[in-house]
């Protein structure tokens, strides 16, 4: 499978890294790893690389690894549904302290908007 | 999400504070109490109970140890709690936790065998005196745009919708 990862840097999207790289080397997916900045994530997208460079060596798994910025969740849509990819992961939404979950907006647009399935991780 | 957060200009009304006795449209005596740490044992027979289909947003949590999770976090010293009370069983619980920033979140379950009987009525108002008793001033939550009778109730007690951006409306209440 050809996966898409989305990845803000967030406390649930690196579970959603984990998640799909782990799933990827006993499924010999191919994952490519969208990065963009979300306000409420301290690390910049170059940090958010770096780190993730250096996790990756944990797995054997084919990876890439590109940036995006501007209607983020637009431009997800538009890769996951314009280039060969079987599935788009992302984090799907944070709990509020008393425990709701409440989804992003980037959650909300893509499982609305895309034509491929979606992974929503939490 | 949590920035931000409007809140009407004008303070609702007084509201009554727990202990409460109410008589519910099904003709069951109901006690509406503050509760703590030390009920704890009932809510979790409650939400073992809970019917899966009346769950909100995630929670009350499924499985067992979710639940003693969350009722750790809800029943927390900083929060306010009620529960009503049909006998020795716990039949609706709502609750008030302090966010991240500034103000309360509420939240509120009835068990399906008691829902439509005036007792999440009685138990919004009892919390809110519980609230108003405790110097709280602003109150807010979160509702599924589809649950149009939990949106009526949280009117009908004072809440207003503040916002609807995202995917779940937020309403919210100042109380003094």
């Amino acid at each position: 499978m050809n996966v898409l990862l989305g990845h803000d840097g967030s406390e649930g999207a690196w579970k959603a890294f984990r998640q799909t790289l782990t799933r990827a080397e006993v499924a010999d997916d191919d994952v490519s790893i969208a990065i963009y900045d979300d306000t409420a994530v301290k690390a910049t997208p170059e940090e958010i690389e770096q780190e993730t460079r250096s996790e990756l060596e944990e797995y054997d798994v084919d990876t890439q690894i590109r940036h995006i910025d501007g209607h983020v969740a637009g431009t997800l849509v538009e890769i996951v549904d314009g280039e060969d990819f079987d599935r788009l992961v992302i984090a799907g939404g944070s709990r509020s302290t008393l425990g709701k979950i409440q989804l992003g907006n980037i959650a909300e647009f893509v499982v609305l908007n895309s034509e491929t399935p979606v992974t929503l991780v939490r | 999400m949590t920035a931000n957060r409007t809140y009407p200009d004008e303070p609702a009304g007084e509201f009554p504070p727990p202990p409460r006795t109410m008589t519910d449209k099904d003709g069951r005596d109901i006690e509406i109490r503050a509760a703590g740490l030390d009920e704890r044992e009932a809510l979790v027979a409650m939400y073992t109970a809970f019917d899966p289909a009346d769950r909100a947003q995630g929670i009350p949590p499924v499985k067992e140890y979710a639940i003693d999770n969350w009722l750790d976090t809800v029943l927390a010293e900083d929060c306010l709690n009620v529960i009503a009370w049909d006998g020795d069983d716990a039949v609706g619980h709502s609750m008030l936790v302090p966010d991240d920033s500034d103000g309360y979140e509420l939240a509120i379950f009835v068990l399906n065998t008691h829902q439509g009987a005036g007792i999440g009525t009685g138990l919004l108002e009892t919390l809110l005196g519980h609230t108003q008793q405790n110097d709280i001033e602003t109150v807010w939550l979160t509702v599924e745009r589809w649950n149009k009778p939990a949106i009526e109730l949280y009117k009908k007690v004072g809440f207003e919708i503040c916002s609807t951006e995202s995917f779940e409306i937020e309403m919210s209440i100042r109380l003094e």
